[in-house]
């Protein structure tokens, strides 16, 4: 019957209007007057009463608290986290990197560098405003220096500015992504909790081989 | 008296928000009836297959996500079934079957998209397209789970996928897959009774079958001809021979034919990606003998799959070395576009970009 289907289109209408919202408010949220009164520590008539001007704003919808998105910890996002101390300049990150827009420059850190030694590293630029983030450097990595980070707010006026270097690398919040690193996840670790990073130094795929074992590698091999 | 009119010729495009993303096209109208139409595209070019002569077989998974930007799972899986052809890699059972959910809920995600547009191009402004974005985004935070990523995911590497799913992405699935069907009888139920659509979509644009098979149009376009062509089925590749799935087929091959094929396709993902979920046993999900640096032996390969718009296919040529020595796509977006002054000429401009929206074509891939 002709008429009868936009009826019928208008009920599917009708069923997602009385749904709740799905929307996620970003980065503000609107506070109800009764959220902000709970917020103010009092109950809602002593807030009105207390304070009316704060009560009027809430009441218009001009109150607003920030929201953090949700995330899930494999996130991979800026905000390298890099271990100075498991790192030992290989440079793997830079060759895998599909952009070529990671930078290391390094020197021996001592004389006579050995396997599993560090290499002292001079300059470790990642160009994050080219970066889109694919984590083939996080996969490279042999030893597990290198993280994904789990920020995505990063904006600047000036290109010069999202290039990461070594000192904000070193200076960074430590909360690496657990991108490739299933390690984090046995741990239930993450990284939008306000708690510290679990120790993870022996958590690697490769261990740093220890004097003994690289003495019987060179030595006794021959 | 009859009133002596001249054929005008109006350009739309690149930047017309109709024509998702930068198509142009030139068309000539006599009166409101479209006499002759001049495609032109090119505008997102960004040289993806000569990227990736320069790029190693684990990097140029990172330009396959960009392609098709709508559907990147489903890029990725063409181009590591290739790369495992090449250089001869048996992926481990378990790394097949997750990058098979992760191909059927890309599927569906892409299916909505089609089918969202399409009624957001007849003029329904938002409100229906919100009901099939809503449920994408649902998919999307599955693959945020899953890979890190929601668009460009990067999640498949040869012998499989990158990491095993974490446990909450099983009981977020599990979630999902008692959620979607409802939704999709929903969207069935509010397109296919509205008179309004029924009228505006059926025996417009209409294609003889026989013209789309010479032509090369492949996936949902072709199905609605009532063409039985699903390579799934016919070519099968990864897993598809062990589930058991229908192949939907309308014989009208209008607009309506086209959209009511991606939503009966959606039902046949969830079978699938529910079947997929009981037959998938713990174990690696990349066999640990395969290195980063993937060096195939001397040949070429070819592997063409069933993505959400026909067929995608990478033809990879290696001399012996880390980087393919030619990577060509076959782009099932482009394909679908041969037919498009066939499909248009005839038509009213109101329904042109319905028509257009209905062959369901992604930019990033006709250009590449």
């Amino acid at each position: 019957m002709i008429g009868f289907g936009l009826i019928k289109g208008m009920r599917v209408t009708m069923r997602n209007f009385l749904r709740s919202p799905v929307t996620e408010q970003y980065p503000d949220r609107r506070v109800s007057p009764i959220e902000a009164a709970k917020m103010a520590g009092l109950n809602p008539v002593a807030f009105a009463i207390r304070k009316p001007a704060e009560a009027f704003k809430a009441a218009t919808g001009m109150t607003s608290v920030p929201v953090k998105v949700k995330q899930t910890p494999r996130f991979r996002g800026n905000e390298f986290a890099w271990y100075e101390e498991r790192c030992t300049g290989c440079a793997s990150c830079a060759k895998y990197c599909p952009l070529g827009i990671i930078k290391i420059v390094t020197h021996p850190g001592g004389i006579d560098v050995q396997e599993g030694e560090s290499y002292a590293i001079d300059v470790f630029d990642i160009d994050i405003g080219r970066c889109m983030f694919c984590g083939l450097c996080v996969e490279a990595c042999p030893y597990d220096a290198l993280h994904m980070g789990s920020q995505f707010e990063r904006s600047s006026y000036v290109r010069a500015d999202l290039v990461i270097t070594v000192d904000q690398l070193k200076a960074n919040m430590k909360r690496p992504s657990s991108w490739f690193r299933p390690q984090f996840e046995g741990m239930k670790y993450s990284p939008f909790e306000d708690k510290a990073m679990p120790e993870h130094k022996d958590a690697g795929r490769h261990e740093k081989p220890l004097p003994g074992q690289l003495t019987e590698k060179w030595v006794k091999e021959r | 008296m009859t009133l002596q009119t001249e054929p005008i010729s109006i350009n739309f495009g690149p930047q017309h928000p109709s024509t998702h993303g930068v198509f142009r096209m030139r068309v000539t109208f006599d009166g409101e009836l479209i006499v002759d139409v001049e495609p032109v595209f090119g505008y997102l070019h960004r040289g993806s297959e000569k990227l990736a002569e320069e790029r190693t077989y684990t990097q140029v998974v990172t330009l396959t996500d960009r392609m098709d930007y709508v559907a990147s799972m489903t890029n990725n899986q063409a181009y590591i079934l290739s790369v495992e052809k090449l250089a001869g890699i048996v992926p481990e059972p378990r790394g097949v079957w997750l990058r098979m959910i992760a191909a059927e809920l890309q599927r569906i995600a892409s299916h909505l998209v089609a089918t969202g547009f399409l009624i957001q191009d007849l003029g329904a402004l938002g409100t229906p397209l919100m009901y099939a974005m809503r449920e994408r985004e649902k998919i999307l935070d599955l693959f945020e789970m899953m890979c890190g990523a929601r668009i460009t995911n990067s999640y498949l590497r040869p012998g499989g996928v990158f990491a095993d799913a974490p446990d909450y992405f099983w009981q977020a699935l599990r979630q999902f897959m008692d959620d979607i069907p409802g939704q999709v009888d929903e969207m069935e139920e509010l397109l296919g009774s509205s008179e309004i659509i029924l009228q505006r979509t059926k025996s417009v644009a209409v294609l003889k079958p026989g013209d789309m098979v010479n032509a090369g149009i492949t996936g949902p376009m072709l199905r609605a001809g009532g063409v039985d062509w699903d390579l799934r089925h016919r070519n099968s590749y990864d897993y598809y021979d062990r589930v058991q799935f229908d192949r939907p087929l309308h014989h009208a091959s209008d607009n309506f034919a086209r959209y009511w094929v991606r939503i009966q396709e959606m039902r046949e993902s969830i079978k699938i990606v529910e079947q997929c979920i009981k037959a998938i046993e713990p174990g690696p999900v990349r066999p640990k003998s395969v290195p980063f640096l993937v060096r195939p032996p001397k040949g070429d390969s070819y592997v063409g799959i069933e993505c959400p718009k026909g067929e995608l296919g990478f033809y990879l040529v290696s001399d012996g070395g880390v980087s393919p020595y030619r990577c060509h796509v076959r782009a099932p977006s482009l394909m679908n576009l041969t037919l498009l002054k066939e499909m248009l000429v005839g038509t009213y401009m109101a329904d042109m970009f319905v028509s257009f929206g209905s062959t369901d074509i992604n930019m990033g891939e006709v250009d590449r």
